[in-house]
């Protein structure tokens, strides 16, 4: 397998011709999951819309999958930020997640067999058969993301875009999706995944630390430092239980694994002085 | 002698009206239920005022009313889309100016000649008693056209009403969607005025479409009970006009948005049918 799943050199991204972040190099091999970490408003979620092709780029060369970005047909599932509706639709969370068959049959073929078992398989692994027949309307924030997180995972993409596939999430929950993630990068899929959280980072095969700049990008042991993610987040404190990095946009800190060097403090003479604390209203 | 039926096989005009009626509660119900999902009441609101400008002026220079309304269609989309594009804090406030000038304008070209002055009427409101079979052929035209449009491509629409980023992603080629999509809508409102009015159409849009939102969870099932809200409202409302002597198109319009708010209410009494999963 030569063709690269994302191939990035002096990649730079951002809105109206306005670089977020610059100079991002990457290479994602098929079956390879890249987390990419940092606040809101560093740049994340701009990576993955340039990814899927929903904005241009602002300099460098990307390649998806060998094509421009956006030109790749139906081989990218991609699950945005916010999962809006209209006022209303009246319709079922099954519907829903076989809305990620759709574009394999095209506009009027019917989902065969097949089709239905990839929705069975990606609904028991996120543990949302029981809710098959529930309205969207009707379901929670954290069983909307599942359904949704259900729906790209159907489609048994090449390469699969998550922009915070965690979030509203509980434990059990995020272990059924590390567990997806898993299973979807045996079967040879790339993921790239936006997240604050640096536990799922953790299991990812390649991490890219973002605030708009690119931090560090690398094996998670290797980039997971408190130092970068000092430079990442603007503040670490420690607690009982280890180190707590504090998302200035987030109420609730993340701890991360035993294993990780304590820090106290804010990391003293690390670059983290870029306004970590506004938004940037895209 | 059957009060239900006798005020049909009478009249030949009724007839029509009802024909007319049925053809523009099929089209409003498909397009209105594609708008509610996508949540384009706004632009639907839109264009039944662009096109009276658009009608008056054609009365005015002797061409067929339904390019004019086409016309005023086209120039309607483009302001409110040239207004969302150009002001950020105030776009409601341009639009709404540009909702009630495009009205005013129709209203000044309708009054240019006293001729006209009867018509004014008769477009704003409707006149589905005086429908002749040539508008019962492009209303049926329209839709077929629109039935097929939404069935074809129901896919895209659905995937454009939950995200359209997701929608382009997965390869859609979401703004040429849209732009049919559009012309479902300005096609439906400009064949659907002669039966209730450049005014009133927009009430046949969500009516009947917003009820069956209210009674049923899947899309296909929301336009075939929107349609057939619609078309319980022009006969309805027919009825009414008929024993009751009241304007035909209003009639309709009241009928089918007093549907709506009766299923509104009791449903607010019943209790819910909805399964509250208590944990994510």
């Amino acid at each position: 397998m030569s063709t690269a799943a994302i191939n990035a050199t002096g990649l730079d991204i951002g809105y109206a011709g306005h670089p977020v972040v610059s100079g991002i190099d990457i290479t994602l091999a098929p079956g390879q999951w890249l987390a990419v970490v940092g606040t809101n408003g560093s740049g994340k979620s701009t990576l993955l819309k340039s990814v899927a092709g929903l904005i241009p780029t602002v300099g460098g060369s990307l390649s998806v999958l060998g094509h421009a970005p956006g030109d790749q047909g139906t081989s990218v599932a991609y699950l945005s930020q916010a999962h809006e509706q209209g006022f209303l639709l009246p319709i079922r969370a099954k519907d829903v997640v076989r809305m990620g068959r759709w574009p394999v049959r095209g506009l009027l073929r019917r989902l065969r067999a097949d089709d239905e078992a990839y929705v069975d398989d990606a609904m028991a692994a996120l543990g949302i058969e029981e809710l098959a027949d529930v309205p969207l309307g009707a379901l929670s924030g954290g069983q909307c993301q599942r359904v949704h997180l259900a729906q790209a995972a159907c489609r048994r993409a090449d390469l699969l875009l998550l922009d915070e596939p965690t979030s509203g999430l509980d434990a059990a929950s995020r272990e059924r999706y590390l567990a997806l993630m898993d299973v979807e990068r045996d079967r040879g899929a790339a993921i790239v995944s936006a997240t604050h959280d640096v536990r799922e980072a953790a299991r990812a095969d390649l991490v890219l630390l973002v605030a708009e700049r690119v931090v560090a990008c690398g094996p998670p042991d290797e980039v997971l430092t408190a130092a970068a993610l000092a430079a990442t987040f603007g503040v670490i404190i420690s607690d009982a239980t280890g180190p707590v990095v504090i998302d200035p946009h987030h109420e609730h800190g993340h701890h991360h694994g035993p294993g990780t060097p304590r820090v106290r403090g804010h990391a003293a003479g690390y670059d983290h002085d870029h306004g970590h604390d506004h938004d940037h209203g895209h | 002698m059957n009060i239900l039926t006798d005020p049909f096989v009478q009249n030949a005009f009724m007839q029509r009206a009802l024909i007319a009626g049925i053809l523009v509660a099929i089209a409003t119900g498909v397009v209105g239920t594609l708008m509610v999902l996508r949540g384009m009441a706004f632009l639907g609101d839109a264009l039944a005022h662009g096109v009276l400008p658009g009608i008056a002026a054609a009365l005015l220079i002797g061409i067929p009313s339904f390019i004019g309304a086409l016309v005023g269609a086209g120039v309607m989309i483009g302001g409110v889309a040239a207004v969302q594009r150009r002001t950020r804090l105030s776009s409601d406030v341009a639009i709404g100016l540009l909702f009630v000038g495009m009205l005013a304008l129709g209203v000044v070209i309708v009054s240019r000649s006293s001729e006209f002055a009867g018509s004014l009427t008769d477009i704003l409101f409707g006149e589905v008693l005086g429908v002749n079979w040539w508008s019962i052929l492009w209303q049926a035209i329209v839709a077929v056209v629109v039935v097929l449009l939404a069935w074809g491509l129901r896919r895209p629409f659905l995937l454009m009403a939950m995200d359209p980023d997701q929608a382009r992603v997965a390869g859609y080629r979401v703004r040429l969607l849209e732009a049919v999509l559009l012309g479902m809508i300005a096609i439906t409102v400009v064949v659907s005025f002669r039966v209730v009015g450049t005014l009133l159409v927009f009430g046949m849009l969500l009516a009947p479409a917003g009820t069956a939102a209210l009674l049923v969870r899947r899309v296909g099932a929301m336009m075939i009970v929107s349609v057939l809200i619609g078309v319980a409202s022009v006969y309805g409302g027919l009825m009414l006009s008929w024993y009751y002597d009241l304007a035909a198109g209003a009639s309709v319009v009241i009928v089918a948005v007093g549907i709506f708010f009766i299923t509104l209410v009791v449903q607010s009494f019943l209790p819910s049918r909805r399964p509250h999963p208590e944990h994510a």
